[in-house]
């Protein structure tokens, strides 16, 4: 990853050609081994994920029944939907929302943190941590049933503070906060981990120097460590609009799509029609309708990401 | 925490210092107050989820008295589940799936790590960047293809598919993690080991290795927690009780149609999520450590 010293190998022994031949062998030699130890990754990530994406592609422009070329008759078909709108418009609702509460309350969480001595910060984020640790399709369950009809545990509190019965998972909107609510409680942890870790690396002479030029709580909070978080905050939410944007696992457990079709995300609306209903094709169409949106995220993270590492390497 | 920092300054040094101290002291309880009210409202579930498996079938269904609390607790829920060969058939596939998927991932990560990261081929950088890439790529997007290519190999309803594919959820993140912990080895131990005569292998082995433990133990839980949790492929393939692993096996044997059995549900959730709590009670500062190392450098 480090290209400047990579490239200063590389030009040694091209420099030393002329005198040793032995060398320029070794290179050709080191870069032969290099590509053979690479070579597992490429035929896994080649074979199934390379290969099934552009597979996805083709998959989307075949009939229900896989024998004929339709185009791009099955995107046409899903935009002419009114519960595939919904879908869209469920699946970007989820994701921003979600995404917008976890980066806020994981900042909150990571100054509190921050706030405490740092010997029993250990205890504290090990509790916190909990929600993240547990497998989400466990831990959706246990959701499913505090959110249960007749049996619900919320419902026994409200009603003992004497406000009526709510059906959490009966009706569209209480159905999409719950979501909401269990990937905040899922993903939240993950925020407050890396802005601790990215709040312990400001230095704190940089608080000392804005304290001296007088300035407040608040200020300190906008012009330190806001600029100085600014590269993992954007990486942070971008990765996780894509998780997500893509999640699979809460929506199928707590709802399945219902009421009426009216909570699907992409995923599970893919999954029903692609493999619960059989129609291969319009269900590789569904999933591949967040690739635009994907791509766009991919594309800020990996300016971060590359910017990262030439400043590793500087 | 020190709005009134300047302003004191003025002030005599010993006030300034008195009310610094109290603003600290009262910053601390405040922070520990907030945290204790998120862990509170953050272990909800989980100890909803504790609760629930201790109860009997006829407490639950009774719907008399506090639903949060056992009146009369017993592990009948758990011995039923260690009773049922389907569970214990659950338990063992989920076992060995992680088992191979760990080691076959970090095999492929740690060597493609090596060559990426130290052997400095032409484009070595841009194919890291794009394996990266493929970590972006989500699962949701390629199970239906894959749905297809599971079926042409035969694989379909055979938990071994799994192993086949879980890599791909691992692999790119691992080789991630890796790079990053062996471009920080100093360059001036391998060019020692080769003066030393030592090969590329010897050299991964004996010097990358061991110098780039924590990172092997960070990349090793992730895996294990992908492949230990991932529910939307073994959903999509799976469809007998066999076959099945634990995140799928839970909800498709204990509930039958319309009957619930909350208790053992939950039961096996609580026994299922044990293996990823335990690791992570001893392990997670070092997956932290993996996870963020290369978050605050950038």
């Amino acid at each position: 990853m480090a290209d400047a010293s990579t490239l200063a190998v590389s030009f040694m022994p091209t420099r030393r050609v002329a005198r040793h031949g032995s060398m320029h062998r070794l290179m050709r030699h080191r870069s032969t081994v290099a590509l053979l130890m690479c070579s597992p990754l490429f035929v896994l990530i080649g074979g199934l994920v390379v290969y099934p994406a552009i597979y996805a592609i083709y998959l989307s422009m075949l009939n229900k029944g896989m024998t004929q070329f339709v185009g791009l008759h099955n995107f046409a078909f899903l935009l002419k939907r009114d519960t595939f709108r919904l879908v869209i418009f469920q699946s970007c609702l989820f994701a921003v929302s979600a995404v917008v509460m976890k980066a806020f309350i994981g900042f909150v969480l990571a100054h509190l943190m921050h706030n405490i001595p740092s010997g029993r910060q250990r205890i504290w984020r090990g509790l916190l941590l909990v929600p993240w640790v547990i497998p989400l399709a466990l831990s959706t369950l246990g959701w499913w049933w505090l959110f249960d009809p007749s049996y619900s545990a919320f419902n026994y509190v409200l009603n003992v503070f004497g406000f009526p019965t709510v059906a959490w998972l009966g009706e569209a909107w209480p159905a999409r906060l719950c979501m909401i609510t269990v990937n905040v409680w899922f993903g939240t942890p993950f925020f407050m981990i890396m802005y601790l870790a990215a709040l312990k690396s400001v230095p704190e002479q940089l608080y000392e120097a804005a304290a001296i030029d007088g300035a407040g709580a608040l200020q300190k909070l906008f012009f330190v460590t806001l600029p100085m978080m600014r590269n993992i905050i954007s990486i942070t939410v971008l990765f996780s609009l894509i998780v997500t944007f893509a999640n699979f696992d809460i929506v199928r457990i707590l709802t399945n799509g219902g009421p009426e079709s009216k909570t699907h995300v992409f995923a599970t609306y893919a999954f029903q029609v692609g493999i619960q209903s059989g129609n291969i094709p319009l269900g590789a169409s569904v999933s591949l309708f967040m690739f635009p949106l994907l791509a766009v995220f991919a594309f800020f993270v990996l300016r971060n990401v590359t910017r990262r590492t030439k400043e590793i390497a500087a | 925490m020190s709005g009134a920092v300047a302003t004191a300054g003025v002030l005599a040094p010993v006030r300034r210092h008195a009310s610094l101290h109290r603003q600290r002291v009262w910053a601390l309880w405040g922070s520990y107050a907030a945290l204790a009210v998120f862990v509170i409202m953050f272990l909800v579930p989980p100890f909803y989820m504790v609760m629930t498996s201790l109860k009997s079938s006829a407490e639950i269904s009774a719907q008399a008295g506090d639903p949060w609390i056992v009146h009369h607790p017993t592990l009948q829920n758990f011995v039923d589940l260690f009773m049922m060969p389907n569970f214990r058939r659950f338990f063992l596939n989920s076992a060995m799936i992680t088992a191979v998927t760990v080691s076959v991932s970090m095999v492929i990560s740690v060597l493609a790590a090596f060559g990426l990261a130290r052997m400095g081929f032409k484009g070595s950088q841009t194919l890291a960047t794009g394996v990266f890439l493929t970590y972006l790529i989500p699962n949701s997007l390629l199970f239906i293809p894959l749905f297809q290519i599971i079926g042409a190999l035969g694989l379909i309803n055979n938990v071994w598919a799994l192993a086949l594919i879980y890599p791909t959820l691992a692999v790119p993140f691992c080789t991630w993690i890796m790079i990053g912990y062996f471009s920080s080895i100093p360059r001036e131990l391998d060019e020692a080991a080769l003066i030393d005569g030592a090969g590329y292998l010897q050299m991964l082995l004996r010097i990358f290795i061991p110098v780039a433990l924590p990172g092997i133990i960070a990349a090793t839980i992730f895996a294990f927690t992908v492949s230990w949790g991932e529910f939307l492929y073994p959903m999509a393939y799976l469809y007998s009780s066999d076959q099945m692993v634990l995140t799928v096996g839970i909800i498709s044997d204990l509930i039958r149609g319309d009957v619930f059995e909350w208790g053992r549900i939950m039961a096996g959730c609580v026994l299922a999520a044990a293996p990823p709590i335990v690791i992570y009670a001893f392990l997670m500062d070092y997956y932290i450590a993996g996870l963020t190392a290369g978050a605050t450098k950038g």
